[in-house]
């Protein structure tokens, strides 16, 4: 389980302080899906790289498992059992696909590992597994690759900032066949941001974030009605 | 009989040589500027100079996938050894050459190796040709390598050159040349890493001189410490030809590396690209190591290996 107690993330712009993520507290269960949505620049992204350690809390707490890893830097949680998957993942020239998959699980792969974890994001194993984490591949193919780096191992919790964007409708429906196994055995917490109403609806539980803080978190059968309610005039839903 | 090596040869042997050498097949050894074995096989034949150090090879027509392997050892602190290879590969062959020198230096004076190296590669010949050098020691002494590598290519010809200095060499100056024959084909991988005080300097030129001809040019370096680095690699094309040049560099620490690509066209349909970046290592690709469960030093390591691979 998560749990996150007044959380402030500040940035100093020119000499003035702001804050982005603003005493913020929440938590997953175990084996919860939370969909974080909200508007574009609200803070969503920052709050998951705060829960990651990429940034650090000016204050606050989170808690895993009954951890305090608020102190624990970027690797030290990741083997506490975070597992991250980037909005926009990098390239590593030099790197092949495998040895990617290799590393993100933690162990050397075999090439019918690779291939299965591939197959799963949309990728058709044989032509990626020897290819290059370079620009060569699309940024859609690098998308399902970094999702592809998240599932390569067992967490305690996932966290996926819009695994939607940049990739084609088919490799999403397979996303989204991935995010329902997942969720269904219920052995990892997921928390992923998102904007699209698909990813939205199999949420257990819906946070939306605007201004750095939370205006509404419930139960799907609560929250979705208020975001669908907006209509058109939302700005944190891609509605299909 | 096999010559017995000591564990100082093995070692290095080992770090030079990745496909392992073994007193089997076409063969030589060069320890401290002298044959200390060496060996044909059916279709390649190894003679010994007459007028200067060194060895001409003869690859014959009918020579399939197979290997030669001519390592150099030099572990004589103050050795100058300098040594004159010819390869002469006939219409046809396909071969493997393995090449690459290691310097052991336990003393304070300089030791050194100047292996110039020429291949005659006839009509529709495929050859690979493998050279890593490698410095180690407590000793004080420089550990020196200057090798020179002359390509002739014959009609159809492909040859693939892939060089690595990974570690320990002090100092380096490593000249390229290449004359390209109608349609034929050269790759080549250039890997280097310098650290400390070392410096490394690369000039090649490959000459696009036949119809049809192409080459591709990679090269990968790391400079740490306060290492140097210069590339200066240039394409001509004197006729319709094509050839891409990229040189990529990650800087770290003091380091300074200059990339100089050169392109030049003498022709209409002369295509050629140059690409160079020289960049520290990128935080992005820190970060998602480290998510990944690594440490900052561990993600440092792995993404310049695999830079490098």
């Amino acid at each position: 389980m998560l749990e996150v107690k007044n959380l402030t993330f500040k940035v100093n712009e020119n000499g003035i302080e702001r804050s982005i993520v603003k005493n913020i507290s929440f938590h997953v269960d175990d084996g919860e899906m939370l969909v974080i949505t909200g508007p574009n620049g609200g803070g969503k992204s920052t709050l998951a790289k705060v829960l990651m350690g990429i940034e650090d809390a000016d204050e606050g707490q989170i808690i895993l498992d009954g951890e305090d890893i608020t102190s624990y830097d970027i690797n030290h949680r990741a083997n506490a059992g975070i597992g991250f998957a980037f909005q926009q993942p990098p390239r590593f020239k030099g790197m092949t696909v495998s040895r990617l998959l290799s590393l993100a699980a933690g162990r050397e792969l075999k090439e019918s590992e690779c291939c299965g974890l591939l197959s799963r994001v949309g990728l058709c194993a044989q032509e990626y597994i020897k290819r290059e984490v370079d620009s060569t591949l699309s940024g859609g193919e690098m998308k399902r690759l970094e999702i592809a780096t998240v599932l390569a191992k067992h967490h305690k919790l996932c966290i996926f900032d819009e695994p939607e964007a940049g990739i084609d409708l088919w490799s999403f429906s397979m996303l989204i066949q991935q995010f329902e196994k997942i969720h269904s055995r219920k052995e990892e917490s997921l928390i992923l941001i998102s904007h699209q109403e698909r990813i939205i609806r199999m949420a257990d539980r819906i946070m939306v974030i605007e201004d750095g803080k939370i205006g509404a978190v419930g139960p799907k059968e609560e929250i979705l009605p208020q975001l669908l309610d907006k209509g058109d005039s939302c700005a944190c839903m891609n509605r299909e | 009989m096999p010559e017995l090596l000591d564990k100082i040869t093995e070692k290095i042997l080992k770090q030079i040589d990745e496909k392992g050498f073994k007193q089997k097949g076409a063969f030589n050894l060069r320890h401290n500027g002298i044959a200390l074995c060496h060996g044909d096989s059916e279709h390649i034949k190894i003679k010994k100079k007459e007028d200067k150090p060194g060895i001409d090879i003869f690859i014959d027509g009918e020579t399939r996938g197979e290997q030669v392997h001519i390592p150099v050892v030099v572990d004589a602190s103050g050795m100058k050894d300098e040594v004159y290879n010819d390869f002469y590969i006939a219409e046809g062959a396909d071969v493997t050459i393995v090449a690459g020198c290691g310097i052991h230096n336990s003393g304070c004076n300089e030791s050194r190796h100047d292996g110039i190296h020429s291949f005659h590669v006839g009509r529709g010949a495929n050859v690979r040709y493998e050279e890593k050098h490698y410095g180690e020691g407590e000793g004080t002494g420089a550990k020196v390598l200057n090798p020179v590598t002359k390509i002739y290519l014959d009609e159809d010809a492909v040859f693939t050159l892939d060089t690595a200095q990974i570690k320990g060499v002090d100092s380096t100056v490593r000249k390229t040349d290449v004359e390209m024959g109608a349609n034929s084909k050269l790759y080549v991988v250039e890997k280097l890493m310098t650290h400390d005080n070392q410096m490394a300097q690369s000039d090649m030129e490959v000459r696009m001189n036949g119809e049809g001809s192409s080459a591709q040019i990679v090269s990968r370096s790391v400079a740490k410490g306060e290492s140097k680095q210069v590339f200066h690699p240039k394409a001509v094309g004197n006729t319709k030809c094509h050839a891409h040049v990229q040189c990529d560099s990650i800087i770290m620490e003091h380091a300074e590396v200059s990339s100089i690509p050169e392109i030049n066209a003498r022709h209409l349909d002369a295509a050629i690209i140059h690409e160079a970046a020289i960049g520290r290592i990128n935080d992005e690709q820190l970060i998602k190591l480290r998510t990944l469960g690594m440490t900052e030093e561990e993600a440092e390591g792995i993404i310049i290996d695999n830079f490098l691979n």
